[in-house]
């Protein structure tokens, strides 16, 4: 069992999320993070999916997603050369003083950046690897994260490598 | 200019419809107004769930597509049940519903309900049709959908405005649906195929198993000469009864939960099983490690996610039956000889015969062989679920496919009389039988209206036992016979059938059974048979559930 990124290229109609994301809950996976967003071809939609299973399972998970008339290609890039990124932004306390100045140090090893400052807090935006984002907001814990969002994980293949249809 | 509803309809006609099964209301009006003046016949049912289980009976009996028709809300929610039930057994059938005007979606309108998310898991694919324009490419595609690939059943929703909104459209003369995201693969890989035949060479004991793919698939023809050219043993499930005629030397009959003891020994022992249009489904294999477990897999399937899904397979052949088999056959190079392992198999059968008391009550089992000797084996079947679908299975011996009907994967109670009428209009020269149980013809006896309205001469013959017989049975066996909650109070179906205006008979006495089933196959129109049977009759022999397949219960043959 580990988590897998799937690269899902769909139709852009309407309803065609919820076919995806049905077909996961009714089948009993889990979805870790997802993102959607329109892509390079006009009228398709890429979804990124990290789901976590055994080889058997993803397979399954793969085969039922094909089977979506809606869903044009479906590719596993857990094997493959990758980029990986995901978003956050995180609301922490930050008293003015000593902590603030600390929070700032740590969003700079991180290469966060501060894009809200409020009286009592700061808001910060994260990119990189889900590892990454989970050591920053362990680190943040301390001072108190007030909110947390997450964009979900969004992969690339390395080179000149593609995932498109291949009709 | 054309209205939405006569694009439907003249859409409907270029598909080859004839037939339509529905049901009116408010939103679908301007269809049904377009109805009246079309050469395409609606049968009125009396419920919307036998609509769809109608179209589902018209579709296995044909091979065609089947369509039903229902309102909004209530309506398209009571057609449920029985796009579930094509779905599960993979049929093709076009389900066409009303919905409320586009400016009221997502309002909470009256009779509204999101039926295309509704069924959304129970469908191949649906279509909410926002746009008049869209409708005419929307029915070709439906169609093509259903019927091509793994079959299955697809939606069309249709808001009220779309259908009275007038455009300009000419159907184009000839359209190829294409769809980027569904390709189905018909021709399976010649390697595999070839891996498949060297395996054949390896293997001393192979085994069909073979499903309701090769219905579907129209691939019967193709699997006896396959057969009969290797000599192997064929078995078959519930859904695959029929692929090969019953009196088959190389036939061993339907294995599983209520299989033959040979066929479930055969599996067990087999060293290679080649498994088309099956899915390993958990009343076939029992308890899942010890299926099979000493064979080497085939799997030939049309849908990919089948292969593989619940058991490891050694081959695995993405493709259409048909087309597999028939490259199968003609690559065939060498010949084995499977004696040794057919002679075990006579012996088998020969040993553990299909038998169940005679002792001059009336048994269901004895009915149903009645039949079968009245038909010659020929006619169309169609059951209900229970006890009587489990008999019909075993005692009827099918000889040719499309001629056995049932709800194998959803086992849908209610399913067979609407399903029954189906096939009527799909075959209106075969004699039909709904062979059914007492408690699931209540579950849609009010079909006898549409039966009686249309004169449809479908004979239903109930083997009445007065209980849920079934689930008597596990409670018997396995809840130590407390019946809870199965015994129905007597019902004069005689009379009701009466009462519609349908001739019916009552027998007891097994003396009098050939007559009954003379009688009602020579009556014109819909007949009722009520066959008070030994009431606490079972169904053996009996894989008691999450049991291996070869530790079988009862057959009166021990
Ligand atoms: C719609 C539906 N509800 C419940 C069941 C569960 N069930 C399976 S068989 C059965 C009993 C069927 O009784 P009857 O139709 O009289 O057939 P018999 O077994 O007595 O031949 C029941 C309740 C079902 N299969 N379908
Ligand atoms: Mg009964």
């Amino acid at each position: 069992m580990k988590p897998h990124t799937l690269s899902v290229l769909v139709e852009n109609k309407p309803g065609v999320l919820s076919r995806v994301t049905g077909l996961f809950s009714r089948r009993g996976f889990n979805i870790e993070s997802l993102a959607v967003g329109v892509c390079e071809e006009p009228g398709m939609s890429r979804i990124t999916i990290v789901c976590i299973g055994d080889d058997a399972q993803i397979e399954q998970v793969m085969k039922q997603l094909n089977k979506l008339i809606d869903v044009i290609k479906v590719s596993d890039l857990t094997e493959n050369d990758r980029v990986e990124r995901e978003l956050a932004l995180i609301k922490v306390n930050a008293e003015p003083g000593s902590s603030r100045a600390e929070i700032m140090q740590l969003a700079s090893i991180f290469r966060a950046q501060i894009i809200d400052v409020g009286s009592r807090s700061v808001v910060l935006s994260v990119a990189g690897d889900t590892k990454k984002i989970d050591a920053l907001e362990k680190l943040l814990r301390q001072y108190g994260v007030k909110e947390l969002v997450r964009t979900g994980t969004i992969a690339i293949l390395r080179g000149s490598k593609t995932v498109k249809s291949a009709k | 200019m054309k209205t939405g509803a006569k694009i439907l309809i003249e859409g409907l006609q270029r598909e080859g419809v004839e037939t339509l099964f529905g049901y009116p209301g408010g939103v679908v009006l301007p269809i049904y107004d377009e109805l009246y003046n079309s050469s395409l016949r609606h049968i009125l049912v009396r419920h919307e769930q036998a609509a769809a289980h109608a179209a589902d009976g018209f579709a296995r009996a044909s091979g065609r597509v089947g369509v039903c028709l229902a309102t909004s809300g209530p309506g398209a929610c009571n057609l449920v049940t029985g796009i579930a039930t094509a779905y599960m057994d993979s049929v093709p059938i076009v389900a066409l519903t009303g919905q409320v005007p586009t400016n009221l979606l997502g309002n909470d309108a009256f009779q509204e309900s999101d039926i295309t998310g509704i069924t959304m898991p129970i469908t191949k694919h649906n279509y909410l049709v926002k746009r008049t324009e869209d409708l005419g490419h929307v029915v070709r595609e439906a169609f093509f959908i259903a019927r091509t690939g793994r079959p299955g059943p697809v939606l069309i929703d249709l808001p009220k405005d779309v259908s009275t909104k007038e455009i300009d459209f000419e159907y184009p003369e000839s359209e190829n649906v294409s769809l980027r995201g569904y390709q189905p693969t018909y021709r399976g890989h010649s390697r595999q195929i070839d891996r498949a035949l060297e395996l054949l060479i390896e293997a001393e004991r192979p085994l069909l198993y073979i499903g309701g793919g090769v219905i579907s698939s129209n691939a019967a023809e193709e699997l006896l000469q396959f057969a009969e050219s290797l000599m192997i043993p064929v078995t078959t499930t519930l859904m695959g009864l029929g692929a090969i005629p019953c009196d088959h030397p190389l036939n061993l009959g339907m294995l599983g939960m209520h299989g033959t003891r040979y066929a479930n020994y055969a599996v067990t022992e087999s060293d290679l099983l080649i498994a088309i249009g099956v899915r390993f489904d958990d009343r076939v294999t029992g308890k899942l490690d010890t299926f099979a477990s000493q064979a080497k897999i085939i799997h030939v399937d049309i849908d990919p996610a089948e292969i593989g899904k619940n058991k490891r397979v050694d081959v695995p052949i993405v493709g259409d039956a048909k087309s597999v088999l028939k490259e199968m056959i003609a690559r065939i190079q060498k010949k084995k000889d499977y004696e040794k392992w057919l002679a075990r198999i006579r012996a088998w059968k020969e040993k553990y015969p299909m038998r169940y008391p005679k002792d001059g009550s009336l048994r269901p089992q004895f009915i149903i062989e009645e039949l079968s000797a009245l038909l010659k084996g020929e006619g169309i079947i169609v059951s209900e679920v229970g006890q009587n679908q489990m008999w019909t299975a075993q005692y009827f011996g099918f000889k040719k496919p499309r001629t056995w009907i049932t709800s194998g994967g959803l086992g849908t109670m209610g399913y067979g009389f609407p399903a029954a009428m189906g096939a009527h209009f799909a075959r209106p020269d075969e004699v039909v039988f709904d062979i059914a149980g007492d408690g699931s013809f209540q579950m849609n006896i009010q079909e006898l209206g549409t039966v009686s309205h249309y004169r449809i001469p479908v004979k239903v013959a109930i083997l009445n036992n007065r209980f849920l017989g079934m689930v008597r049975q596990w409670q018997e066996l396995f809840y130590d016979r407390r019946y809870s909650y199965t015994e129905l109070p007597p019902v004069d179906f005689v009379k009701v059938a009466n009462a519609y205006g349908i001739d019916g008979m009552r027998v007891e006495d097994p003396s009098d059974v050939r007559a009954a089933l003379s009688a009602a196959i020579e009556t014109d129109g819909p007949f009722v048979l009520d066959f008070r049977i030994e009431r606490e009759e079972n169904v053996f022999p009996m894989v008691p559930a999450g049991a291996a397949i070869n530790e079988m219960i009862g057959g009166h043959c021990e």
